[in-house]
């Protein structure tokens, strides 16, 4: 008896999703722009619990650490770029609903094939040539890794997010043995080779790579957006069953997004061996591939946001880092600040998206 | 409109060029430093005690230091290093092999800061007059920690817990690099100095810090007989593995003893205070900092941990201090090769080692003068990497 009551009992708290109901958009920008004011101001207290001191003097040093010189600009400006385009790559497979986790090990791959070419055919052919393969064989690689795991998931249905976690650790001790062949020294690290990179325009470094990011996300907006093929991946996200009905092949439309998907990864590979590092290790993607599904997410998959959304995690990123040396306060703080901007965040969209219900009466019967 | 704008810049930079080099005299110097990692990495934590230490011996102000932590072994160090110097730092310091490459880029671009690389190998190939390497004698350290394993070895000899013939130290190493084989080597002798009859079995894990793979490796070498235990590596995992067992254990990079309480023996590291003072100064007077500089016991950069009396074996500390003065005086030189032989043979008088690294470990200088291989003496990085008997690699895959 008891137990049956129970069961028919309303919760007192629930959560509907808004409907109807949703909140206009000028008081969605509203309630952000005041989680990301209430984050900054949580993560200024929590620092001045910490390091005793003044959290104006805090925030200054993190604009400092992010605009502080033209250098710092540029630094800046190259990590959102990098971060951007690795969101970029696991877009089109969000938006389809494919839980693409491997964007870490497609990038490394990509750098992998970058390296190898500039170690092989470096010296045996003339830069502009040896640029094209740079290219072809980082976009070969990173297709090659995410069309593993969609070939595997259209054809047997396997999980997507185990599968492509799994080939980063690959990826990974891919990388660690050919810097064991590559670096004959024994020392486990391939001397640079700038001479084989991307070339640089101008004196300023990391100016290609900017262009090459900004030009590879207006592709992508306008793929997702305006093309057939984004328009298939957006049904297919939003129900298998209607895609089939309506005559889309789903598994061709899963391979060819992961291939988009991948080769845009493979592409982040060459920026950073070809255009920034100029070598490779275990840890030049340095967990990107993950931070980037978080920019994806904030940013709705909207190509545009996820400029605003990279910035946003590579801002808080090196503001913390400038905190921490400034004020000798363990590095660790970053990952705190920037865990608890994110937390407002998305608490916020949750609040934007749903509505909390509280029952009148607890004991309302149906 | 456009020449007058570029010929103020170039006064403008004319002027802060000026002021940066005039900071270099007084006593406003400012000093970086990259760190691979955190203070949660014990390499790096020994980096970062020896700043606090130089601070506090020097007087430096919190705002004339700066220290840049988690930074990766590529393009991330050049910009590091090149923020500093935008920050009107005058030396940079910079505390992983693979910065290497990365820092000599810097230095190649600012040629009126100096920059300090701990590990590296390439300051006395490159020729670059404001680009250094920096290392220390810790083969010193490990010989005189080997002195105090034999101590405890032979101890247990006269107890009669085995024979002298069974008397077999395990090692777990990193890698198959000269730093680690330099290292095992000058503990094996330490040992052999008083225990004649010792051997050893040198376990590789093929990483810095693999706890669990540490700890199985410290485990196998038990197993296999081994009595006593060391490591080249960074995690607690060889020293826990000998509080379980029972067995002594010889650390490495600071104390365990408060884990370790009865087995923890003594243990060698690198202080890296005296270093930092050294290049600190030098800067101070407008000196010139060697390319390659090594500092040993009598430098304080090589340093032993008190002994742990309830684990050594007795007289411990004495022996050691004997020792201690002997290095010091140089009565005692660890890679005598009267002590050691080579696949049964003593070393060539003229044989040669792979000092300017490069791929193919090409023998390019003659090492051994008067008898003595001289480790660290044509750079600071280690350059040991002989097989001598008595010492069994079981693998070598790393």
């Amino acid at each position: 008896m008891f137990k049956n009551a129970l069961k028919n009992k309303t919760p007192l708290i629930r959560v509907v999703k808004r409907g109807r109901d949703a909140l206009p958009w000028q008081f969605g920008i509203l309630v952000r722009a005041i989680a990301i004011i209430s984050a900054l101001i949580v993560s200024g207290i929590i620092i001045m619990m910490l390091s005793g001191k003044n959290p104006i003097e805090v925030y200054a040093s993190m604009f400092d650490g992010v605009f502080g010189t033209p250098r710092r600009i540029w630094n800046t400006l190259q990590n959102t770029v990098i971060l951007l385009c690795i969101s970029l790559a696991v877009t089109p497979a969000f938006k389809m609903r494919f839980w693409n986790c491997g964007a870490e090990g497609q990038v490394l791959v990509g750098g992998l094939a970058t390296v190898s070419v500039m170690m092989f055919l470096g010296d045996k052919l003339p830069l502009p040539l040896l640029l094209v393969i740079m290219l072809a064989a980082s976009v070969l690689a990173g297709m090659i890794w995410a069309l593993i795991p969609a070939v595997f998931k259209s054809i047997w249905n396997t999980n997507e997010t185990l599968f492509t976690l799994m080939m980063n650790y690959v990826a990974i001790q891919l990388v660690a043995y050919f810097l064991k062949v590559f670096a004959k020294d024994g020392s486990g690290v391939l001397k640079p080779m700038p001479q084989f990179g991307l070339p640089v325009i101008g004196k300023y470094q990391f100016l290609l790579n900017i262009i090459i990011v900004a030009v590879v996300t207006v592709i992508v907006y306008i793929y997702l957006k305006y093309s057939k093929h984004g328009y298939e991946i957006s049904v297919v996200g939003e129900s298998e069953n209607t895609a089939k009905y309506i005559g889309i092949g789903v598994k061709k439309v899963i391979i060819r997004t992961l291939a988009v998907s991948g080769a845009i990864c493979g592409i982040t590979g060459l920026l950073l061996v070809g255009g920034t590092d100029h070598t490779i290790s275990t840890s030049t993607v340095g967990g990107q591939g993950f931070t980037a599904i978080m920019v994806s997410w904030l940013a709705k998959f909207n190509p545009i946001y996820m400029v605003l959304t990279s910035f946003l995690i590579v801002f808080l990123d090196r503001g913390a880092g400038q905190i921490a040396t400034k004020f000798s306060i363990p590095s660790s703080i970053s990952d705190i600040v920037t865990g608890i901007i994110l937390l407002f965040i998305i608490g916020c969209e949750f609040f934007l998206t749903y509505k909390i219900v509280i029952s009148k009466s607890g004991r309302e019967e149906k | 409109m456009k020449k007058i704008l570029a010929l103020l810049l170039a006064v403008v930079m004319l002027f802060s060029l000026a002021a940066c080099g005039g900071a270099s005299n007084g006593d406003d110097i400012k000093v970086g430093f990259i760190c691979l990692h955190d203070e949660k990495s014990t390499y790096d934590l020994n980096f970062l005690n020896g700043v606090t230490e130089v601070k506090a011996q020097l007087g430096l102000k919190d705002d004339q230091v700066i220290v840049k932590t988690n930074i990766p072994e590529g393009d991330e160090c050049y910009q590091a290093a090149a923020d500093l110097v935008d920050q009107g730092c005058d030396v940079i310091f910079a505390n992983s092999f693979g910065h290497e490459s990365f820092m000599i880029k810097a230095a190649k671009e600012f040629p009126e800061v100096e920059f300090c690389h701990a590990t590296g190998t390439r300051a006395h190939t490159e020729g670059l007059a404001n680009y250094h390497n920096a290392f220390a004698s810790i083969y010193e350290g490990r010989y005189l920690a080997g002195v105090a394993a034999g101590l405890k070895l032979n101890e247990m000899i006269a107890a009669g817990k085995f024979s002298a013939n069974e008397a077999k130290m395990g090692y777990v190493g990193a890698f198959t690099y000269a730093e680690v084989i330099s290292g095992y080597t000058s503990f094996y002798l330490g040992a052999k100095s008083v225990c004649p009859t010792v051997t050893m079995d040198v376990q590789f894990t093929g990483s810095w810090y693999d706890a669990p793979e540490e700890k199985n490796a410290a485990e196998a070498l038990i197993a296999a007989g081994c009595k006593l235990i060391s490591q080249h590596a960074d995690s607690m995992g060889a020293p826990s593995a000998c509080e379980n067992a029972g067995i002594p254990n010889v650390s490495y990079n600071g104390s365990t003893v408060e884990a370790c309480p009865n087995t923890f023996i003594v243990s060698s590291r690198i202080n890296w205070a005296p270093y930092y003072k050294y290049m600190i100064e030098t800067v101070k007077e407008g000196g010139k900092i060697a390319a390659d500089w090594t500092g040993g016991i009598a430098e304080g950069s090589v340093v032993l941990t008190d002994v742990n009396t309830k684990a050594a074996a007795a007289n411990t500390a004495e022996t050691l201090k004997t020792v201690t003065d002997g290095i010091k005086a140089g009565t005692v030189k660890v890679f005598d090769t009267k002590n050691f032989t080579v696949n049964g043979a003593a070393l060539a008088a003229d044989h040669k080692a792979d000092v300017d690294t490069d791929d193919n470990y090409t023998p390019d200088t003659a090492v051994v003068i008067n008898g003595i291989f001289e480790e660290s003496k044509f750079r600071s990085a280690p350059y040991f990497d002989l097989r001598i008997d008595g010492i069994k690699l079981l693998n070598e895959k790393f």
